[in-house]
């Protein structure tokens, strides 16, 4: 039987991680709860469990409620084996079709790349690190950064998943040293932007969006440690790190190849499952670096979240009553403190007003891709040949 | 939440009038951090944060906490069921601002 572990605080989830392990049972960890994703779970791993250590938890699969039993120190026992085919996880993204697609995770590939990882960043068994993280474990980058590097490199982790700025600052403070924080771009601007007394850390990890030189170098100097950046998706895991502030040049993990074909760049080998396009432009460097260029054109990136713009106009386009419609980026760069811009998009739907078009949406897809604005037209702005341009639909947000 | 327990007593008209004040400019503030392409009145100040309202996302709740920090002066924390009011509308943020605003003032 599947289990959805929905588990938000960190010990609980890795308890609810350890416990299938050794039942082989797989974690199902969708990209969201959605109430779309959830019926599509229903549908396809019929008698999934959710394991939820929420007190209303509104997932609709039958649920089990973490223990609240408190825990005897076990007397010593050896560490369970896990067979390396097992299948620990299937990690979800939502896929360019409507259909979520689940990624199969092994023991032995999850376990080769945080091993990998746990090299790269030095970690030291005989001076076990405590990591801080504010992302979430069910998402590829907190599974593998918080959970499994501890699992795997004797590391301890904190069970809190930090918020705001100073709850960040106030479990960072008290985690022993040396201490990591394993964050996201978004939570180092927070952290930055609200001028509180940061605490000193022996490493920074950043994943899911890149940093700039500049900003890399600011974080490093307010907390007086390195920021190491990781690339990796949730389809290929993590596959290479740089340190932006000496390189501008990624460097591939151990035994992972990257290959141009046609126009986009495959990773493969090492711990990846099956060769995987990537969704940014690499330039290559030799046979193990890179660097790392703009996203694709129908990819998008917000918060960390990917999704691609078919995927989006597809669940748009699947509400009843609208008619037409397109996502899209507006021009400017985001001026906003934690910087992070949002989608827009344009519909045509007679007779539907706004909140309900939205309201369809957000059954459907992760909020951080919700339209900001969306706009109801009369008709779609398409040129003589039924194209949109980008540049007539982002004219449309400036004419309001 | 800090400084909670050592709140003075001045009278409530008073802390009305100052929750008035700050309820417009939070939904000036907010408004333009956040892009929501509205006017400060168009913004409803009963209306949920979450969700059906204004369709905020935690991505939002920070943007806000990092303005509110600059603004005012005040950290929002997650460490009390006190967090789920004060982030249940742009009213009870707003009060929540005022009140604490006042005990630093005085």
């Amino acid at each position: 039987v599947p289990v959805l572990n929905a588990c938000s605080d960190r010990y609980r989830f890795a308890v609810g991680l350890a416990a299938c392990l050794v039942s082989n049972r797989p974690n199902l960890l969708p990209p969201n709860h959605t109430a779309g994703i959830i019926r599509h779970l229903q549908r396809s791993a019929p008698g999934t469990i959710c394991l939820t250590d929420e007190r209303n938890c509104d997932i609709g699969l039958p649920q089990l409620r973490f223990p609240q039993a408190t825990a005897k120190r076990a007397a010593q026992w050896p560490a369970p084996q896990i067979p390396g085919q097992q299948l620990v996880a299937e990690v979800f993204t939502s896929g360019s079709t409507g259909t979520p697609v689940p990624h199969r995770k092994t023991w032995e590939r999850l376990t080769r790349c945080v091993l990998i990882g746990a090299s790269r960043l030095n970690f030291d068994v005989t001076r076990p690190k405590t990591i801080v993280a504010t992302v979430p474990p069910q998402h590829m980058y907190g599974l593998e950064s918080s959970v499994l590097m501890s699992l795997q490199s004797g590391a301890s982790f904190c069970a809190e998943r930090p918020f705001y700025p100073i709850d960040i600052c106030n479990v960072l403070a008290s985690a022993p040293r040396p201490r990591i924080l394993v964050s996201t771009p978004v939570h180092l601007r927070a952290l930055l932007a609200t001028d509180l007394p940061l605490p000193d850390l022996d490493m920074i990890i950043s994943a899911t969006a890149p940093i700039t030189e500049e900003f890399a170098g600011v974080v490093e100097q307010r907390f007086g440690a390195p920021l190491i950046e990781i690339y990796g998706s949730t389809e290929t895991g993590q596959i290479a790190n740089r340190q932006p502030t000496r390189s501008r040049e990624w460097h591939l993990w151990t035994g992972v190849r990257l290959t141009k074909r046609g126009d986009r760049i495959w990773a493969e080998g090492g711990h990846i499952e099956s060769p995987t396009p990537l969704g940014d432009n690499l330039e290559l460097v030799g046979d193990a670096h890179f660097v790392l260029g703009s996203r694709l054109q129908d990819l998008v990136n917000i918060a960390g979240k990917r999704n691609s713009i078919a995927y989006l106009n597809h669940q748009l386009l699947s509400i009843a009553g609208v008619r037409d419609g397109a996502f899209f980026l507006p021009e400017e760069a985001s001026d906003t403190n934690i910087g992070v811009a949002r989608l827009s998009a344009v519909v045509v739907a007679p007779g539907l007003d706004v909140a309900t078009v939205l309201r369809h949406l957000r059954e459907r897809i992760d909020p951080v891709f919700l339209p900001r604005p969306l706009l109801l037209v009369n008709a779609m702005p398409r040129d003589n040949t039924g194209k949109l341009p980008l540049q007539t639909l982002r004219s449309l947000l400036g004419r309001r | 939440m800090q400084d909670v327990d050592r709140s003075n007593h001045r009278s409530s008209s008073i802390a009305i009038a100052d929750g008035d004040a700050v309820l417009h400019e939070l939904a000036t503030l907010i408004n333009d951090a956040l892009n929501l392409g509205l006017t400060a009145d168009q913004i409803d100040p009963d209306a949920p944060l979450y969700k059906e309202g204004l369709g905020l996302d935690s991505i939002d709740i920070l943007e806000i906490a990092v303005v509110v920090a600059k603004r005012y002066d005040i950290q929002l924390k997650a460490d009390s069921e006190e967090n789920q009011l004060i982030f249940r509308s742009l009213r009870t943020l707003a009060g929540y601002v005022a009140s604490h605003r006042q005990q630093r003032d005085s």
